[in-house]
């Protein structure tokens, strides 16, 4: 009986875990902007970019 | 790179418009103007090529070149603090509307600005709001700076009278929220109602407690959290002394819960939880589904949204920029080349060559002298003209339009949906069984009373009428939408399918402003002749002699010399050593205009040849879209042009059609609202600010447009100008819509029976209502999905 309540406070905490991601995602606006992330990440970054003197 | 030398016609390197000559070039890549080259250059400067290999020719045409000072106002501080959203001693914040964007090469020059502008410290694109945010230090650069450096790019930053405004509401994203969380519980409610359902040993019986109140618990939130867009619904509904749909599912809810509370406090039961939970998820769905927006649209545009943040005013021969709400009668303005006349006024200096087509649909501009009024919304095409401010923005002529009364106060035109009507018989017969019930085992039996009585809510709430609505209505907006034509809301289906009459605005929604019809009358022209036209049209500006330079073919090896252009006039030139003038009969001939319409006459070595006739192009949908809308539909046209085009319109109506010309934007509303009087369900189809009005007081007004980027008037539908001919089709689908939401709510209403046949005994165990409550809901939503999509398959849509 009480692996039975060790697993259901496993089960839930992973599902809480989840629920938390999900609402994170929601207010960091990961939702929002479908097309720049994905194109974002093809750019090939030049070394120059990085450099911001003067 | 090597440039396609196969091509017979040149393009530009930049934004592939076709290039005239090849004589603007930089490193062996050909230009379509300064502009183009000029982007180029900086862009190679900045090593931002990259650009150019990510897309085929990402540009944007740079042929119309931005005024040098013309964001001088940003560096007012009054309008800086409004368009900023963040400033410290050090930084800057601020996110610039950047319409221009379309491709990854917009991004990937966008968010590597800080490569021309090294002060930048961070942009980051939306690319579905078209916005830019960015970063920048401040003593280094400053906001007119930055919005210069985008323009110097090509990507000219859209600072509107609307920015001025409060900032707009973040998106509500609540209801996102509130469904993750029932979704959560309701999963694990359903988890932990299994050993409940499949009976659990007697000696676990302290387990089975554990389990019951896990749930309780997690019921919580749904009950406190989720169902919140119930109550306040519900609660606005009462308010109105109106039965709404949510009123008796909020009713549900809360009664569900107590019993089921009530039941797991006493230990007499599991309760309902799970039905409960579940019940609002999958409504939520239906609801977010429903009210799905469309980011990169807007329905709520008004006058401000197309007039600048601020204009120059003249004091003592100086220039000051001053923000729009600040402009009093009796300043001057300085209105620049391209801008738009905010304000009705006395034109006092220059020569205006007037635009209208925002106001009127004539795509024409109009020549007005020292002396005359001109109207706020006008766009000055020629020079510079300064006007004596007669009128507040907010009075002037347009702008009345939008502050009328009637459109100010909320609740105007708004239809209320048939689901709504449909509920409230619903709930009262759902009140008399329970009534009848109550009276039965009162007298019978009365402790099997309160059980009976609670479970006949709980089976028989109308949410299977709203999960049916809701899942219909969202997808056919999904399918609607991916066929190009976007619906502000779900109400406008049903509005859509009550409609009874149809009115058309004639320039830009009949005809295409992308194409003019031209025939030439006089001497024939031999080919060479009208290559050496075309080159001389080629060189101006001016709306007509770009029609003109694209209809008649281009040749090789022609120069234009000594050209000139005469503001409302015509131009002239030496093309190949012979002087050709194009423009008015009054210009060419020397004599006023014989021909009535829009005329270019021509000369060739003061020899005058014949002219050539510029009428409207009707779009190729348009006969057939007319053929079939005629049986079904009242048809009317409006337009703000003359009347030329009245036979051949009236030929393509049918003789019961109203045809009326030289309407103004206020007659168009009053047409409008006459129609409505006489108990019609009017839809307009307009597309310019003039038809605005109309657009807003008919009942579903419609705005078309070349391309969804482009701006449109306020409107409750948005369609594209290519999917015009199939607004037959897309009135089918709303048609069906009703149909289908009736199809399955009689479903339902078989379910509910079934479950009342067993509230009403009082013996209603969680089990049958665990099972009847996810089989209605799924065999709902397959029907509603179904039906639609098979429907729209079957419409090839």
């Amino acid at each position: 009986m009480s692996v039975i309540i060790i697993l259901l406070i496993a089960s839930i905490s992973v599902a809480g875990i989840f629920l938390a991601a999900f609402l994170w995602g929601v207010k960091s606006g990961q939702f929002e902007d479908d097309y720049s992330p994905a194109s974002r990440i093809l750019f090939d970054d030049k070394p120059s970019s990085t450099t911001k003197t003067q | 790179m090597p440039t396609p030398v196969t091509d017979k016609k040149l393009h530009c390197y930049h934004c592939g418009e076709n290039c005239l000559n090849d004589k603007i070039h930089s490193d062996e890549k050909l230009f379509c103007c300064e502009g183009c080259k000029l982007v180029y250059q900086i862009l190679n400067q900045g090593e931002l090529c990259e650009y150019y290999s990510l897309n085929e020719n990402p540009g944007i045409s740079q042929r119309i070149k931005v005024r040098k000072d013309k964001f001088a106002y940003l560096d007012d501080q009054k309008i800086q603090c409004q368009l900023i959203s963040f400033r410290d001693d050090k930084q800057m914040h601020v996110t610039f509307y950047l319409p221009q964007m379309h491709c990854s090469s917009c991004l990937y020059l966008l968010e590597n600005l800080h490569r021309l502008n090294v002060a930048v410290i961070s942009s980051r694109v939306n690319f579905t709001r078209k916005e830019v945010d960015i970063v920048f230090l401040t003593p280094q650069t400053n906001l007119r700076k930055v919005a210069e450096t985008l323009t110097s790019i090509g990507y000219e930053p859209y600072i509107s009278l609307n920015d001025l405004k409060e900032k707009r509401p973040a998106i509500n994203k609540s209801m996102v929220y509130q469904l993750g969380i029932a979704g959560f519980c309701f999963g694990n409610i359903m988890l932990m109602s299994f050993p409940e359902y499949l009976g659990i040993d007697a000696s676990e019986e302290g387990l089975r407690s554990i389990f019951r109140w896990i749930n309780f618990g997690l019921a919580i939130p749904v009950l406190l959290y989720s169902s919140l867009p119930f109550y306040e619904s519900s609660w606005k509904s009462l308010q109105h002394k109106f039965l709404n749909i949510d009123a008796p599912i909020a009713l549900a809810i809360i009664i569900t819960f107590i019993r089921s509370a009530y039941e797991v406090i006493s230990g007499s039961g599991g309760g309902y939880f799970d039905s409960m939970t579940g019940i609002v998820f999958f409504m939520l769905s239906g609801r977010i589904l429903q009210d799905i927006t469309y980011r990169h649209l807007s329905f709520e545009r008004d006058y401000t949204s197309y007039f600048p943040i601020a204009v120059s005013v003249l004091k003592e021969n100086k220039e000051i920029p001053t923000a729009l709400p600040d402009i009093k009668p009796g300043v001057t303005l300085l209105i620049h080349h391209g801008e738009l006349i905010p304000a009705d006024g006395i034109l006092t200096k220059g020569k205006a060559f007037i635009d209208y087509s925002f106001v009127t649909g004539e795509s024409l501009p109009v020549l007005k002298e020292v002396g005359e009024l001109v109207y706020a919304g006008g766009k000055q095409t020629e020079g510079r003209i300064e006007i004596l401010v007669i009128k507040e923005v907010a009075q002037s002529f347009l702008t009345k339009l939008w502050n009328r009364d009637e459109f100010t106060k909320p609740g105007i035109n708004k239809s209320v949906s048939f689901v709504h009507l449909l509920s409230r018989y619903f709930t009262y017969i759902v009140f008399s069984i329970a009534a009848s019930t109550a009276i039965y085992w009162q007298i019978h039996e009365p402790t099997r009373m309160w059980p009976a009585i609670t479970a006949i809510f709980i089976i028989a709430c109308p949410c299977a009428l709203l999960l049916s609505n809701t899942f219909t209505n969202g997808n056919i907006l999904r399918i609607l939408g991916r066929n190009h034509f976007y619906l502000k809301s779900a109400q406008t289906i049903e509005d859509m399918a009550k409609a009874t009459h149809i009115v058309f605005d004639k320039t830009g929604t009949l005809t295409t402003t992308q194409q003019q019809d031209i025939t030439y009358q006089g001497t024939p022209l031999t080919a060479f002749q009208q290559q050496q036209v075309a080159a001389l049209a080629a060189v101006s500006s001016h709306p007509l002699s770009k029609a003109l330079a694209k209809h008649l073919v281009q040749g090789p090896g022609i120069d234009v010399t000594g050209f000139k252009e005469i503001t409302g006039q015509g131009i002239e030139g030496f093309v190949n050593d012979d002087l050709i003038k194009l423009g008015s009969s009054q210009f060419v001939t020397g004599c006023t205009n014989p021909q009535p319409g829009t005329t270019i006459f021509i000369s060739i070595e003061n020899i005058v040849q014949g002219f050539f006739i510029f009428s409207n192009h009707y779009r190729e949908a348009v006969p057939e879209l007319i053929r079939q809308l005629k049986g079904q539909f009242r048809l009317s046209v409006l337009s703000g042009d003359n009347e030329r085009e009245k036979e051949n319109l009236q030929r393509l109506l049918g003789k019961k059609a109203t045809l009326l010309f030289y309407q103004k934007p206020e007659d168009k509303l009053q047409y409008i609202q006459h129609l409505q009087q006489q108990g019609e369900k009017v839809m307009m189809i307009g597309d310019g600010l003039n038809d605005a009005g109309a657009l807003k007081q008919s009942d579903i007004g419609i705005a078309v447009t070349e391309q969804t980027n482009n701006f449109t008037p306020s409107s409750d539908a948005i369609i594209e100008a290519k999917q015009l001919s199939r607004l037959t089709e897309f009135f089918k689908l709303c048609r069906a819509n009703r149909n289908i939401v009736m199809a399955s709510f009689i479903l339902s209403i078989v379910y509910n029976v079934i479950g009342l046949f067993f509230a009403v005994q009082g013996n209603l165990s969680p089990l049958v209502a665990a099972i009847l409550m996810p089989s209605s809901s799924l065999s709902i939503l397959l029907i509603t999905f179904g039906s639609t999509s098979l429907l729209a398959k079957r419409m090839k849509m």
